[in-house]
């Protein structure tokens, strides 16, 4: 196989044929009414010519117009939009195929975390029994830097059930600004690592810098269309129902240079977007289509992927809130959304509410990675050591959440019925019965050695009286982090030292 | 074959778990080659000594033992030796020289009256029979009585008792009471289960608690170097 496995899954319907049909015919009606507000001239000036209805709105600005989407055009749109996209890696073994009609999934990083919470092992004398001790994790929360962008890049590429990397941290060094973040940070991870790197633009000028580096990367202008080493991400709505200027800009940015691009939509069921699943969803399809129908107007053809980001409101504060059961029912139900019109799916799982590394964190990472994952999308962002609603990233937490990752995709193993694997079991069944103990145990060496079997929780303490989870994940961390790092062939890293302006000397 | 390369090849099988031809072996591959039974069946055959094939015995599962320890192996390989062991001696055995077999000790085990539950015992006895111990294995649901019946015609140098309740706990208390006050105080007595614990074993006079199949052997062997 030239490209990674992922994980095909047999997917878990939580909507109906019927149920699918009337979420979009509700989309339908919402980009004709109330349609979407465009705050972008280009934009607005494609939907007209298109044949949409669009009026200006001078209560809203300048730079604002209302459109109102048929139908028509979405049909347009979705037979030019590629039903298959192929992201690049740097080892080209790394590549993902994301094929709108066949469910692999991809689990991968993200988001892009203000803070990165370190974790010290530290050792405490029991009061009333000096001779206790016990060894517990306190942590500490601090701003991200480039340094901790290339770990989580050195961990992404040792992790081996992560399959694609988002820059999960926000680099806040002193020197960064606004124009030399792009490249620093796409330099940050592909230096770093071998597998496909997807960021958002922070400066849209900086684009064809990107661009450059992963043309020297993939080998030249040509190279890079077959092996795009780098995607995009722009979450083109801000919920609800509304393009910006600056993320518009990127995608039509991005689409005329041809390179993927996830249109993300990212709404909060009770402020943003109805509470209801039905709501929710029916909204962020429009928000994503009426994306997905201007980047199909603008430049048709171009690669575009269908990014559901539906999240929950939190009723005391109305933050954002991954653990509740609802996100998991939206994101499900977003990807057959995706499925329905052949897109290839990016969706999200495995974030959770709590600070810190625990009980609260496993069980609602667990969740979503386990029942949005079952939904069969294309690429699962979120889903490594992200906690605080996606404020913070936590090295550890990473480490932990690609041990469960790989449980998730061993549940996802097809079974084995054939006529061989059940006479197989037979003779077994028949042997054991006529042994004196009646123990099958020498029958499971078989898949045993050939590493088919979980054999235990990589992280099980060995002690009675104490947890030893984080500090057994924070040596695999150490461990990882003093593996060579896979930086860049040294001509292709000098000739984009050279060649691309801003990189900072601390990355040379 | 020469004879070493009989003996080698009988301690690779052995050190694969290769039971007989039917088996098929560590990795799935071995099926129709011959195994331990009928390797050990040529080397009789062929005149080899028999404290030729004990020693070949100690020194796969020797391997066995440090292919464990460091995690090559697991449990299931482990009781494909040791079952290749057993079986093994039952074909060696009859050839011994008198006083010369299981010079490694005689293990009674069962599983207390009032327990029906096996597959901890069974695995304890499959893996210390496989390290060259004689197993008298009485089964389950055992009266004390018929355990003390067997410890006076089998003359034991261990006993090991299983009870998987908490409700049958008691009886295992009434055997170890039983064994000593009939004064077998040289026994030493085994005790496992998942309710049993060494404070457990401590409180009933038995002399050793095992978590596990693994614990039981390493426990035995310690146990038997000291005296």
């Amino acid at each position: 196989m030239d490209f990674r496995e992922g994980v095909v899954v047999n997917p878990y319907l939580r909507l109906n044929d019927e149920e699918i049909n009337r979420i979009h015919k509700a989309s339908m009606e919402i980009l004709e009414d109330p349609g979407v507000l465009v705050f972008h001239e280009e934009a607005a000036k494609y939907f007209e010519e298109a044949g949409a209805e669009v009026t200006k709105v001078p209560e809203e600005g300048d730079k604002a117009w209302s459109v109102k989407i048929p139908e028509t055009l979405l049909e347009k749109a979705l037979k030019t939009a590629p039903k298959k996209v192929v992201l690049g890696a740097r080892d080209p073994k790394n590549k993902l195929v994301l094929d709108g009609n066949k469910p692999r999934a991809y689990f991968g990083s993200g988001s892009e975390t203000n803070y990165i919470l370190e974790i010290s092992m530290d050792t405490y004398v029991k009061k009333d029994d000096p001779e206790t001790t016990a060894v517990f994790p306190t942590f500490k929360r601090k701003r991200g830097t480039l340094k901790d962008l290339c770990e989580s890049a050195r961990l992404g590429e040792n992790f081996e059930n992560l399959d694609f990397f988002i820059r999960n941290v926000n680099i806040q060094d002193p020197e960064i600004t606004n124009e030399n973040k792009d490249v620093n940070k796409f330099f940050a991870c592909l230096d770093n690592m071998t597998k496909h790197v997807l960021a958002g633009i922070t400066d849209v000028r900086q684009l064809d810098n990107v661009i450059k580096m992963a043309e020297i990367i993939a080998g030249g202008k040509e190279a890079v269309k077959e092996n795009p080493v780098v995607s995009f991400i722009s979450c083109v709505t801000k919920s609800p129902l509304q393009l910006t200027e600056e993320s518009t800009t990127n995608l039509l940015e991005v689409n005329k240079r041809g390179f993927p691009i996830v249109i993300s939509s990212s709404p909060q069921g009770g402020s943003t977007a109805p509470i209801d699943e039905i709501g929710i969803v029916s909204q962020i399809n429009a928000e994503i289509l009426s994306a997905v129908v201007l980047s199909q107007i603008a430049n048709p053809g171009s690669p575009v992927i269908y990014g559901s980001v539906p999240v929950r409101a939190r009723m005391d504060n109305l933050h954002d809130m991954y653990g509740a059961p609802e996100f998991s029912q939206y994101n499900m139900s977003c990807i057959q959304m995706a499925r329905f019109y052949g897109l290839p799916c990016y969706s999200s799982a495995g974030v959770s509410d709590a600070k810190t590394p625990g009980i609260q964190a496993s069980v609602e990472k667990m969740l979503s990675h386990l029942c949005v994952s079952q939904g069969g999308p294309h690429l699962l962002h979120y889903s490594f050591g992200l906690l605080e609603e996606t404020q913070t990233f936590c090295p550890e937490q990473a480490v932990l959440d690609n041990a469960h990752i790989g449980m998730i995709k061993r549940v996802y193993r097809e079974p084995n019925v054939t006529d061989e694997s059940i006479e197989d079991n037979l003779k077994i069944i028949r042997k054991v019965m006529k042994s004196p103990y009646r123990i099958y145990a020498k029958y499971a060496r078989k898949q045993l050695h050939k590493g088919d079997l979980y054999l235990e929780y990589s992280f099980e303490s060995d002690r009675e009286d104490m947890d030893e989870t984080m500090a057994k994940a924070k040596e695999e961390k150490e461990r990882i982090l003093s593996l060579p790092v896979k930086r860049l062939p040294e001509d292709v890293r000098n000739k984009i030292l050279e060649e691309i302006p801003g990189i900072l000397e601390k990355l040379h | 074959m020469s004879e070493q390369e009989l003996l080698n090849e009988l301690e690779h099988v052995i050190l694969m778990g290769h039971i007989n031809e039917e088996d098929e072996g560590l990795d799935g591959t071995m099926q129709g080659t011959p195994g331990t039974e009928e390797l050990v069946k040529k080397a009789l055959e062929e005149g080899i000594d028999p404290e030729k094939l004990l020693k070949t015995f100690g020194k796969a599962m020797e391997k066995v033992g440090e292919k464990f320890e460091s995690g090559e192996f697991f449990l299931p390989d482990m009781m494909a030796s040791g079952e290749c062991v057993g079986n093994a001696m039952e074909i060696v055995e009859p050839k011994l020289a008198a006083g010369t077999s299981y010079e490694k000790g005689k293990f009674l085990i069962a599983t207390v009256q009032g327990d029906l539950h096996d597959i901890g015992k069974n695995i304890v006895a499959t893996m210390i029979k496989g390290a060259g111990y004689h197993v008298k294995d009485l089964g389950i649901d055992v009266p004390a009585d018929n355990i003390l019946e067997a410890i006076k015609e089998y003359e034991p140098n261990f006993v090991g008792l299983s009870a998987l309740l908490t409700t049958t706990m008691t009886e295992m208390e009434q055997v170890v009471k039983r064994i000593r006050e009939e004064g077998y105080s040289d026994i030493k007595i085994f005790i496992g289960g998942v309710p049993t614990s060494q404070e457990f074993a401590d409180k009933i006079g038995a002399d050793h608690h095992c978590k596990d199949a693994m614990e039981a052997l390493n426990k035995l062997e310690k146990v038997r170097d000291a005296s």
